[in-house]
């Protein structure tokens, strides 16, 4: 089973980030299914672990349902990241539930970015903001990412856009299955060789 | 089974009051602290070791000594040492100095201190850390063990042929845990010296100290030194306590809202349930500590964490008498039930000297047959 998670950002109810995380957990299911892979989709609602990733920050320490939430992005094979755009870049929200995964949670994981704002005049977000980011945490984001405008929602050129996106997204997962980090508790690095580091 | 305390030697402003202490006054009143522990049958205090403020803890054979030189039992220890930017020459000989003064009440724990900035003053880097504490410690216990060590490394000058002087009082270097919150490489270190290891356990939950305690064990046996249930494991504890639990919630609340490292962030609450924090009556506090047993294992050393996040001294001596007259006692009887003979005690200066005596004495006669 094929593990997609999205980890969406938005803030209101119905959200229009939410929409458009919907679109591409769809798209890439439906991508996937087509590829012959039984698809798993788990939502992540950041609005829902304000509190707990605020204390996150302050512990060093997952609690309850973020931990099950970072739990579930270590073990995705493939991860949906979509964002309102606040004050010209990703949400603070957005930003601190990626600051709280620990070194190499997204090593290798192919990432679909997404964002959402008022205006077009945003939509190079996610190439300043959100691709250094992906690229810092050495996951793999698509060559396409996924800008979506008011405007845009209902519109055919997003629709494409979407469907282009979940496409890279599952070739990316058909191509080459995840390879997921060694627990540093299970394979321990012998102390001879620590010694001799 | 061991109980005590141990203290980082925070500075920290009293939140109900607004009023912070001296350092006199916080250096004082932790020699207050340590000596009340001795009153009231602990068997151990452990003091921090920090460099910046808002720490009044460096100097740490200072402190111990002077607080040995007032009390006649308990047992002197660090929480912790910091093996990476003190000089394991320095080490060696002060915890010797000291072991001699205080007729061999002494054991360290090592730890790597994680404020980056501190690294430089002595002329190391953070991010060196794992490594330091592994070339420094490797170092320190050949200065304990060996009468002229020559020796070569990378973060420190060569030794030729250099002595190192006390020797270990009896010829027999203090008992040293190793200390982490999170890092497996000290978990492998403790275990493959048969060292003792100790989860801080205060501010994470139970989950990650049991995986951290399970590593440890499964490698102490690994390399000879026993049954994973032998190895030698100390736990943090957190408490506050009042006859009335709701009376405890109720004075401890402002400490905890505003405590340097979780204050303003978790409620009281979410963090009494997520980390062995315990605040109530002795009853709770003693169940809770019972508690830890069951994913720690049968355990040597407690240590309660008792006097941050500005505590008046004032409270910070009647937790102590709660802790040594109701929790204590009920703890050495409950633990001391559960724990299987073949389980040993955390090593002391006599035990260490008898199991020596005992190794040559085996030795000699092994030799006298072989003639």
């Amino acid at each position: 089973m094929t593990k997609v998670v999205v980890v969406t950002a938005g803030l209101s109810n119905p959200s229009s980030t939410r929409i458009l995380a919907d679109q591409l957990a769809a798209a890439t299911a439906a991508a996937l299914a087509a590829g012959g892979v039984a698809v798993d989709v788990d939502v992540v609602e950041l609005r829902d672990l304000a509190h707990a990733i605020t204390d996150n920050l302050l512990t060093g320490f997952p609690s309850g349902d973020l931990a099950h939430a970072v739990a579930a992005v270590a073990s995705a094979d493939a991860v949906i990241a979509v964002t309102p755009v606040f004050s010209a870049s990703y949400s603070g929200l957005f930003k601190s539930f990626f600051d709280v995964l620990g070194p190499g949670t997204l090593d290798g994981t192919p990432v679909l970015m997404a964002a959402t704002a008022g205006t077009a005049r945003h939509s190079l977000v996610l190439e300043h903001a959100l691709r250094p980011l992906f690229s810092y945490l050495h996951a793999s984001p698509t060559s396409t990412a996924v800008f979506a405008a008011a405007e845009d929602f209902g519109s055919r050129g997003l629709t494409d856009r979407v469907d282009r996106a979940a496409g890279e997204l599952a070739d990316a997962v058909l191509r080459r299955p995840r390879l997921h980090a060694a627990d540093p508790f299970e394979d321990v690095t012998p102390f001879e060789d620590l010694l001799g580091a | 089974m061991q109980f005590g305390i141990f203290t980082v030697g925070d500075v920290t402003p009293d939140p109900t009051t607004g009023r912070t202490p001296s350092e006199y006054e916080r250096i004082k009143a932790t020699v207050a602290i340590a000596k009340k522990a001795e009153e009231v049958g602990l068997d151990v205090f452990a003091t921090g070791e920090h460099h910046n403020p808002p720490f009044i803890a460096s100097a740490p054979t200072t402190t111990l000594a002077y607080i040995g030189a007032q009390t006649e039992r308990i047992i002197l220890s660090t929480s912790t040492t910091l093996i990476t930017t003190t000089d394991p020459v320095l080490i060696a000989e002060d915890y010797a100095k000291l072991q001699h003064l205080v007729d061999g009440r002494v054991d360290l724990m090592m730890g790597r201190g994680n404020t980056g900035p501190v690294y430089p003053w002595f002329g190391k880097d953070i991010r060196d850390g794992i490594p330091l504490a592994i070339e420094n410690y490797a170092l320190l216990r050949r200065l304990w063990r060996e009468d002229v060590v020559s020796w070569e490394g990378k973060f420190r000058t060569p030794l030729q042929g250099s002595p190192s002087a006390p020797r270990p009082l009896d010829g027999v270097p203090p008992f040293v845990w190793h200390g982490s919150i999170r890092s497996p490489e000290i978990a492998e270190q403790a275990a493959y010296y048969g060292d003792g290891f100790f989860a801080n356990h205060i501010f994470w939950p139970a989950s990650h100290t049991a995986r951290m305690v399970e590593l440890y064990r499964r490698r102490f046996e690994h390399y000879g030194h026993g049954t994973a249930d032998q190895a030698i494991v100390g736990l943090g504890g957190q408490a506050f306590m009042r006859k009335n639990s709701q009376d405890a919630v109720r004075e401890f609340r402002p400490y905890f809202d505003n405590a340097p490292v979780y204050g303003h962030g978790p409620s009281l609450e979410d963090f009494t349930s997520q980390t062995p924090l315990t605040v109530g009556s002795p009853q709770q506090v003693i169940e809770r500590t019972l508690g830890f047993r069951e994913y720690a294992g049968d355990y040597q050393r407690q240590l309660f964490l008792m006097d941050h996040a500005g505590l008046p001294l004032k409270t910070v001596l009647e937790q102590l008498d709660l802790l040594g007259e109701e929790v204590v006692p009920v703890l050495r009887k409950e633990f001391a039930a559960l724990k299987p003979a073949h389980v040993p005690d955390a090593p002391t200066h006599a035990s260490l000297v008898a199991a020596r005596d005992a190794a040559e004495l085996e030795l000699a006669v092994a030799e006298e047959v072989t003639v």
